[in-house]
């Protein structure tokens, strides 16, 4: 193998073993930030030596092995470890006793555990959200510095002081290394489903001129998500969200025009829709449901994803399911887009009337004063119900907020038409 | 991206069904990869295909087993990786459970 592929198999090996290895040394020395400075130094031994040894048949265990003979060294020469001698003690003991160079395996059991109190960790509330997505990215996603700055289009010293001042939170705020259960569970868990998803709409929000690691932000989630439903299986919410991404992931070919403009849903085409996407959202969905418990804001979301996913052709689209869906979410996690999502929905199920009822009480709303979906649905609607001069200047005002130039010139045609008096 | 990895069967055990602690070592590696997000789909073939041929517009169906077949492919299973680097180092697993045998890893675009 050349000195390039050796590396390309590093970086590969990292990508699969990093975050196991982080969470498994962050419960033996109980310091986010020092378990990843051992980790990152098994990874420099790694590039160091490979090249020579070749690649070990189990790479996972060999940087787990250089890395705990590092923390011995540190524990050694005592560094920041003092409070944390005692703990320690006991696995320096049992390596001790063991003496031998492979040391103990930890079980599966173990590594998964540790895995997810790292996931709570890297996403507690006690951090910005800038904090828990950079940290997250590069603590379990596996992803450099550099990858994360250009995943989010910020300058890299950007994200490299988040990492560092998030760690340092996280040291000060002495977070335990424990996964949260009882009335703080719901809570920890909430922050990180957002965190995941975060991620994944930042990824889907990508369009296509941008850096093709803003896109690879849907998979890094979509990976996160799955795992975390493995680890949590009992979580209904962890199966929704996993399913919503699964299905928003199925449309990610569709939903891009040739020039760069995001295509509506019911416009898009559907022979383009990832059906093995959309399979696995399905089995997601269910195994929610097998799970049972109250329906939450991720499963809503994924019902209503499934529902235009079922749909062969728009036409065939379960509106009044969809519409009764958004009821449901708009007591649980109510939000103006939501309520406009909503309304179109109920437009869609009963008529352009009752959809505007809806739309006339957003007209005011602040959050969505520049958001041009919410006039060019208005449009629409005053168009159907034949007020047509009024749809003309909602189609205008639509076509003025929106950046797209080309979404920009279908509204002014939409404006245009109806001058002349036509509906659609 | 996507990789489709599929895994060839040698002639001389053509047909023979893999050994309780096989099925039970690939169920785990299965299991794993789950765990790890990365694995879409799987599945084992059966060792009759239909082999189905056009020609000059007509169309030929034969069905299985084929005598001549070296390397009759037996499973396949579709992940997500980052790199090809990566759906390797994902492939050296299966290998390390199941032992000797090939297969092929195909980027799917």
């Amino acid at each position: 193998m050349t000195i390039p592929d050796i590396h390309r198999t590093i970086d590969a090996v990292w990508r699969i073993e990093s975050a196991r290895l982080i969470a498994s040394l962050t419960r033996i020395v109980r310091d986010v930030g020092l378990a990843e400075d051992l980790a990152q130094g098994a990874l420099v031994a790694a590039l160091e030596q490979w090249p020579q040894s070749g690649i070990p048949d189990k790479p996972g265990a060999w940087l787990m092995t250089t890395a705990k003979h590092h923390a011995i060294d540190q524990i050694r020469r005592n560094v920041r470890l003092e409070r944390k001698q005692e703990e320690l003690g006991r696995e320096l003991e049992i390596g001790q006793e063991l003496g031998v160079p492979d040391l103990d395996v930890d079980s599966d059991e173990d590594m998964g555990d540790d895995l997810l109190r790292l996931i709570f960790i890297a996403c507690h509330p006690v951090l910005s959200k800038e904090a828990r997505l950079a940290l997250t990215l590069r603590l379990l996603g596996g992803l450099t510095t550099d990858e994360i700055a250009r995943a989010f289009l910020v300058p890299e010293p950007t994200i490299a002081q988040r990492i560092v001042r998030a760690k340092r939170t996280l040291s000060e705020a002495r977070v335990p290394f424990e996964v949260p259960m009882g009335s703080e569970r719901a809570m920890r868990l909430s922050s990180v489903l957002e965190v995941i998803y975060l991620i994944f709409n930042e990824g889907y929000s990508a369009t296509s001129g941008d850096d093709w690691m803003r896109p690879a932000l849907c998979e890094d989630a979509l990976r996160l998500g799955r795992v975390l439903a493995e680890l949590i299986p009992n979580e209904p919410e962890v199966h929704g969200l996993v399913a919503l991404m699964e299905i928003q992931a199925s449309r990610l070919r569709a939903r891009i025009g040739p020039s760069g403009e995001a295509i509506p849903l019911l416009e898009q085409n559907r022979g383009r829709w990832d059906q093995l996407l959309i399979q696995r959202g399905f089995a997601a969905l269910l195994r929610a449901e097998a799970v049972g418990g109250a329906l939450g804001p991720y499963r809503l979301q994924a019902a209503i994803a499934a529902c235009h996913a079922q749909a062969r052709t728009p036409e065939e689209t379960d509106w009044e399911r969809i519409a009764a869906l958004y009821d449901a979410l708009v007591q649980l996690a109510p939000s103006p887009i939501v309520e406009l999502n909503r309304a179109v929905a109920i437009s869609m199920a009963f008529g352009p009337a009752a959809g505007l009822e809806i739309v006339d009480t957003l007209t005011t709303e602040p959050s969505l004063k520049t958001y041009h979906l919410l006039p060019s649905v208005r449009g629409d609607l005053l168009a159907k119900l034949g007020r047509f001069s009024e749809a003309h200047a909602e189609f205008k005002r639509a076509a003025s907020l929106t950046r797209n130039a080309r979404e920009r010139e279908l509204l002014l045609e939409r404006a245009a038409t109806m001058m002349k008096g036509k509906s659609v | 991206m996507r990789y489709m990895m599929m895994t060839k069967d040698d002639a001389s055990s053509a047909g023979t069904p893999p050994s309780p602690e096989l099925y039970a070592a690939m169920g785990k590696l299965i299991e794993e990869m789950s765990k790890a997000g990365v694995l879409l789909a799987t599945g084992g073939l059966s060792p009759n295909p239909t082999r189905i041929k056009s020609s000059g517009g007509k169309i030929t169906v034969t069905d299985g087993p084929f005598t001549e077949a070296k390397e009759a492919v037996v499973g396949f299973a579709l992940v997500e990786a980052k790199s090809k680097e990566e759906a390797i180092e994902l492939s050296k697993r299966f290998w390390q459970v199941v032992g000797d045998g090939q297969g092929e890893i195909y980027e799917v675009f």
